[in-house]
């Protein structure tokens, strides 16, 4: 196989496979977590404004107070490469075509040299999470291959999609398809591992949100 | 597979639900929770991250729910939940857990973590793994009436003398009584003058009350070791007497599991909503505060702070009624850092205070509270909860620090004048 049939398989069979496992694999754990339900909640509640699933889902997305200086590196870290990875997935012109192409859908998108910006700044900030990740006790004990599996999976799209820009390291091809690769792994991987919270936080926000909004406690 | 660890995995099994599962999918091993844990904080060591007390119940979902680990267990690869995995896990899931909720209330996926260490302890205390104190203090609640083996002529002993103290009879069984106050064991032995405060809010407030002589006793050490059977009869007999006694609203006591049991769990336990209402006693003295049915004299001057009971607070809604209080006979109360919703536990709630072997620990988990109040150097500790009382007093004077605990309602009970007092019998 030469570097164009690379290409033409990643971007043909390869991308139909990957999509249709990440979309299937998804629906498919989505039934398997919320299709297990809960037991009605009998206790009296106690209404209290801002004390639901909803605010929540919200609220959560901000430290509580007094948690940033217990480990501003995850904080820092994880809000920059979520936002960097949003953006540069959703807002680069090339994948904003692709979704075009695939469903009629557009919108406006970032300036290429901003999302190069956003990339660099992405991946410096994913590799400062591991080093975190392997310095502080807490997260080392915690991390097992899953942990090291689905860091890489998660940086490898974005160092590839940089490099084929810049045509660095390998020619264009090669590094696009690699990048296209790489994007197939992270597809296929999601639905499985812990890179499922994609989803997952938006229910456990919404859970924990709603069982303590009963008691009337805003958390 | 031994007889108790199929047991306690069967309850596992079936103590699993949609958000346990969505918990353990979100959970990223970021380590938030590791900072929100006394356990943690104090001692440094990673094994008291919140998250990793529930590995156990982890495993068991994986392998039990989902196809991949169901698969995983087909082919032999799942590591199985044993025996000696449970043995060893009662350290984290009981003496270094109070159920105090910080973690929950961190997590940046919004991860309950301590509703599902609620729910491992079902499995634990179904596979004989929950320790031998809080086993004894549930077995003697159900078979003797409470955890501290008060039975009712104790209580009515102390009725007698807080009669004769105060002069204000204590009624007994009264049928139609708009509250039925309860009481925890601490209570009975150790506070009380719990009792007379009770007598005289309420000859102030102009409202009738009533002790019951089936259910005197609130506290629920089922629910701490995480025996819903035995939690079910210990709430049942309170369910009994306030329907027997036609009250309006049931009193949880100065006690945090108490008013959890009760107030958040009783209903879900026997399985129906209750027909009465349950009230926290500051949340009643709140009430009484707002509609002018308290009236007090004369201020403490010396310094106070309060130390507000996880389960009031952060898991129970009360807030801000105890702050109010506060201000009405503390001239000088000063907040603790991190009081109120983020207030860090005393360190022996969740039944972990019944732990002989847990001492060390939680002296060493104590030093969250020494920090917390060398920050502000009160003269008196206020709280209200008999548990974390004798916790904090534990704690204080193993550090040798000379601050006095006391309870909210005696407090302001002591702040009532005579005068009114007259006025209202």
């Amino acid at each position: 196989m030469n570097e164009l049939q690379f290409l033409t398989w990643v971007r043909g069979p390869g991308l139909d496979a990957a999509v249709a496992i990440f979309l299937l694999g998804t629906v498919w754990r989505l039934i398997e977590i919320y299709g297990l339900g809960r037991k009605k909640d009998l206790a009296a509640p106690r209404l209290t404004p801002g004390a639901s699933g909803w605010h929540t889902i919200v609220r959560r997305s901000v430290p509580p107070e007094g948690m940033f200086k217990q480990s501003p590196v995850t904080y820092v870290g994880g809000y920059v490469f979520h936002i960097g990875l949003a953006a540069i997935v959703f807002l680069f012109a090339p994948h904003i075509k692709l979704v075009e192409g695939l469903v009629g859908l557009s919108w406006p998108g970032l300036p290429s040299q901003i999302v190069d910006l956003v990339s660099v700044v992405t991946l410096a900030a994913m590799v400062v999470v591991l080093v975190d990740r392997i310095k502080r006790p807490v997260k080392r004990f915690l991390s097992g291959f899953e942990d090291w599996f689905t860091w890489a999976v998660t940086f490898l799209p974005v160092l590839t999609g940089w490099l084929a820009v810049q045509h660095l390291l390998l020619p264009y091809t090669t590094m696009l398809a690699l990048h296209i690769l790489s994007v197939e792994v992270l597809l296929v991987t999601l639905p499985f591992t812990k890179l499922f919270h994609a989803f997952t936080v938006f229910g456990s926000r919404w859970y924990n949100g709603t069982v303590n909004g009963h008691k009337g406690v805003p958390v | 597979m031994s007889a108790t660890l199929e047991k306690g995995v069967r309850v596992l099994k079936e103590v699993i639900d949609a958000p346990i599962a969505s918990y353990f999918n979100s959970c990223v091993h970021c380590g938030l929770c590791a900072e929100a844990c006394l356990f943690y904080t104090e001692t440094g060591d990673p094994k008291y991250t919140p998250i990793h007390k529930l590995e156990p119940l982890r495993r068991v979902y994986e392998q039990e729910y989902t196809w991949l680990g169901r698969l995983a267990k087909a082919v032999g690869l799942a590591k199985p939940v044993t025996d000696a995995e449970l043995h060893e896990w009662q350290e984290l899931v009981y003496n270094s857990c109070t159920l105090c909720g910080r973690c929950s209330v961190v997590c940046p996926v919004g991860n309950d973590i301590v509703y599902m260490v609620r729910k491992l302890r079902e499995g634990m205390s179904a596979s004989g793994n929950a320790p031998d104190g809080i086993k004894g203090a549930a077995n003697r609640t159900v078979t003797i009436g409470s955890p501290m083996g008060v039975k009712l002529p104790a209580v009515k002993a102390q009725m007698k003398h807080v009669e004769e103290d105060y002069g204000i009879p204590i009624p007994l069984d009264a049928e139609g009584a708009e509250y039925m106050v309860m009481l925890s064991s601490m209570e009975i032995i150790n506070f009380p003058e719990y009792l007379g405060a009770i007598a005289k809010i309420m000859r102030q407030a102009g409202k009738t009350w009533t002790l019951c002589s089936t259910a005197f006793e609130a506290t629920n050490a089922g629910m701490q070791i995480g025996n819903s059977d035995l939690a079910r009869v210990i709430v049942s007999r309170i369910v009994d007497g306030a329907e027997r006694l036609k009250v309006k609203c049931v009193i949880s006591p100065e006690c945090g599991h108490a008013y959890t049991a009760l107030r958040w769990e009783g209903a879900n336990l026997i399985g129906r909503p209750f027909t009465f209402q349950v009230k926290h006693i500051i949340e009643v003295l709140g009430e009484f505060q707002e509609q002018g049915l308290l009236k007090t004299e004369g201020m403490e001057t010396d310094r106070l702070t309060f130390h507000d009971p996880c389960q009031l607070a952060r898991r129970g809604g009360v807030i801000q009624q105890q702050r109010r209080l506060m201000k009405q006979i503390a001239a000088d109360f000063v907040e603790m850092p991190d009081a109120g919703f983020m207030n860090w536990c005393c360190g022996g709630g969740g039944g972990a205070s019944a732990i002989e072997e847990g001492e060390e620990l939680r002296l060493e988990a104590f030093k969250k509270k020494k920090s917390q109040l060398e920050a502000v150097k009160p003269d008196r500790l206020v709280t209200a909860c008999a548990n974390c009382r004798i916790v904090l007093e534990e704690g204080l004077e193993h550090y040798q620090m000379d601050i006095p605990v006391i309870g909210l309602t005696e407090t302001i009970a002591e702040h009532i004048p005579d005068s009114v007092d007259k006025e209202g019998a």
